[in-house]
């Protein structure tokens, strides 16, 4: 297994997703066989191969002004919080 | 007459010019048969019946006064990923389930503009990940086929995803065309599944703004309908440069309807010898040279060709996506909009929120994509699969200097039954094996339905073009179309 319940664990913190921890070990199982799939990668020879992110291989644009073109839309913005003060977004206490 | 719900959009907008019926008594009637079909298939998320009353009202005053758009008072429906103004949008999961959108994407806005009448939010696959449309919070999806025996009437089929709720629409007759949207076949797929057309355009040609992102560099709207004529209408509509998307492409928009009917004369279609895969159905082969014999009768020149690295297609899909995805969905985090699950501390109401938010499939695309951006693993698979990459996108590179269309199967079967596959994630994958090596390659691709297999279910084939040539894809789907003369209905809609 390429993945054990530690490292799956970890991935999961990192992730911010809650895993039970008794279910950690399936998730382990899970993943490895998929990491262990995609593992057949190893075949191709593509060293010196330029990675592709974008099709296109568009550039993008320098933006030719820097201006506000949007805004002032607070409400619109807060009216999907699940929690919220004044014109603010709450969530639980960060700094004691 | 033909009833309402069996016409075509270019059908429907001639008798709404010619005044035979109204885009009321045309919304009406789709209303009342997507009452009854979301009954049978769950196609959607939320309906918007009222609204669609309304707008059909508001229709036909501008074609009355003489200014009705280009598909003026035609009723689709709209995949829940599309963020409608006003309108819950889900995008299938319950992480999503309270979120209004104050926005609305670019391309829904297109087709607002165009005349369209949205009946309802289809439904998906949560977030788009998944082909057979089982992965919704809000139920899977059952196609409107059931194949032709009574014995198999009662058979719960998948319509294809994660674009299935849209498919069983527009195949169940209760929207005339639908959007879709298609990260590794989520468009084709379910079209090929359900016996309509549907297209995937080059990546770039519509804008992906307002659209729930999957996998940024992969994710592509398109139109399903059941004509050719029907898809390259809607796509007019929905393609064009957006400055809200900075890898929407500024170039023009060719009038794609004018590539109806053109003759395909003197075109070169490649046949890919890697697609032959092992295993394949004997049925799907069959189907594939006839296909490929019907294009020879219609003047095309059938060649073979190879694209040598397609076995690799799938698992180098399986680390770009999950990649994109476990970074795009990092915004669900329970604090600006959506669902919220409660913690003591900061970190654990993320955790919580994320835990029960995000359903299995979504959970484990997450982990896998966190899983190979992780440091240590960034270079052996992110990076491997992006160099993978661009070796797919040179195959195609050299294949069209032979050819200019590329036909293949569009999936190896038929549509199989609710329940099956889903305890092997990577035999559900495996449903997309042959449209996934187009998105990462960004080409454009369309399947049409070329017959009913033996079990009475249709299947459909794939045709690939260069980038931005929509037009000659569309000219070989429409040759193809009218060899076929494909006229199977689902047996719900008899």
């Amino acid at each position: 297994m390429s993945i054990d319940a530690q490292t799956a664990r970890k991935i999961a913190r990192l992730a911010h997703i809650k895993i039970p921890p008794d279910e950690l070990t399936a998730v382990a199982e899970d993943l490895s066989k998929i990491v262990e799939w995609v593992g057949q990668l190893d075949e191709v020879k593509a060293d010196g191969v330029e990675p592709l992110a974008n099709v296109n291989d568009k550039s993008l644009g320098w933006r030719e002004q820097d201006v506000v073109t949007d805004g002032g839309k607070a409400k619109a913005i807060l009216a999907n919080a699940p929690s919220r003060t004044a014109d603010y977004f709450t969530v639980p206490k960060v700094v004691e | 007459m033909t009833k309402l719900t069996d016409l075509t959009v270019t059908e429907a907008l001639s008798g709404l010019d010619q005044k035979e019926f109204s885009s009321l008594e045309l919304t009406q009637s789709h209303v009342a048969a997507a009452e009854k079909g979301q009954t049978e298939t769950n196609a959607f998320i939320t309906t918007t019946f009222d609204q669609a009353i309304e707008a059909a009202k508001a229709s036909d005053a501008r074609r009355s006064a003489g200014d009705a758009a280009a598909i003026d008072g035609i009723p689709i429906a709209m995949k829940d990923l599309y963020c409608t103004k006003g309108v819950r949008t889900t995008a299938a999961s319950k992480i999503l389930e309270n979120f209004v959108p104050p926005y609305e994407s670019t391309v829904s806005q297109n087709l607002l503009d165009a005349g369209c009448i949205t009946l309802g939010k289809a439904n998906l696959d949560e977030f788009a990940m998944g082909s057979a449309n089982v992965t919704s919070a809000y139920g899977s999806v059952t196609s409107p086929w059931s194949g032709p025996e009574p014995s198999k009437a009662a058979r719960k089929l998948i319509p294809g995803g994660s674009s299935g709720g849209s498919a069983a629409a527009v195949a169940g007759r209760f929207a005339m065309a639908a959007t879709g949207t298609d990260t590794g076949g989520s468009i084709r797929y379910p079209s090929s599944v359900t016996g309509i057309v549907g297209l995937k355009p080059t990546y770039g040609r519509c804008s992906r703004y307002g659209i729930i992102a999957y996998a940024s560099s992969l994710d592509q709207a398109g139109p399903m309908a059941r004509s050719v004529d029907d898809v390259a209408l809607m796509l007019r509509e929905m393609a064009g440069y957006d400055p809200k998307d900075s890898t929407s492409m500024e170039i023009d928009v060719p009038d794609y309807t004018t590539a109806l009917g053109k003759s395909i004369k003197d075109l070169k279609i490649g046949v890919p010898r890697e697609y032959r895969l092992e295993g394949l159905p004997k049925e799907t082969e069959s189907f594939w040279d006839r296909g490929a014999e019907m294009l020879r009768n219609a003047g095309a020149e059938i060649i073979d060709i190879s694209l040598p690295h397609t076995k690799y297609a799938l698992p180098t899909y399986y680390i770009i996506a999950p990649a994109e995805a476990s970074s795009n969905l990092a915004r669900y985090d329970g604090v600006r909009f959506g669902y919220r699950c409660a913690g003591e501390t900061l970190d654990e109401m993320y955790e919580n929120t994320r835990g029960i938010g995000f359903g299995a499939e979504v959970r484990r695309r997450i982990l896998m994509g966190t899983y190979v951006l992780s440091a240590g693993y960034y270079d052996a698979y992110y990076l491997k699969a992006q160099k993978v990459r661009r070796l797919i996108r040179q195959d195609f590179d050299e294949a069209f200097k032979k050819c200019d269309v590329i036909l293949t199967p569009t999936a190896t079967g038929t549509a199989f039954r609710i329940g099956e596959q889903e305890d092997d994630p990577i035999q559900m994958y495996l449903n997309d094996v042959f449209t996934i090596t187009l998105n990462l390659a960004g080409l454009p691709g369309i399947s049409v339905p070329i017959g009913l297999c033996a079990d009475g279910l249709p299947l459909g084939l794939q045709m690939i073009g260069r980038p931005f040539d929509e037009t000659t894809l569309l000219s070989v789907a429409s040759a193809l179309e009218k060899e076929t003369a494909f006229d199977g209905r689902p047996p719900f809609v008899i």
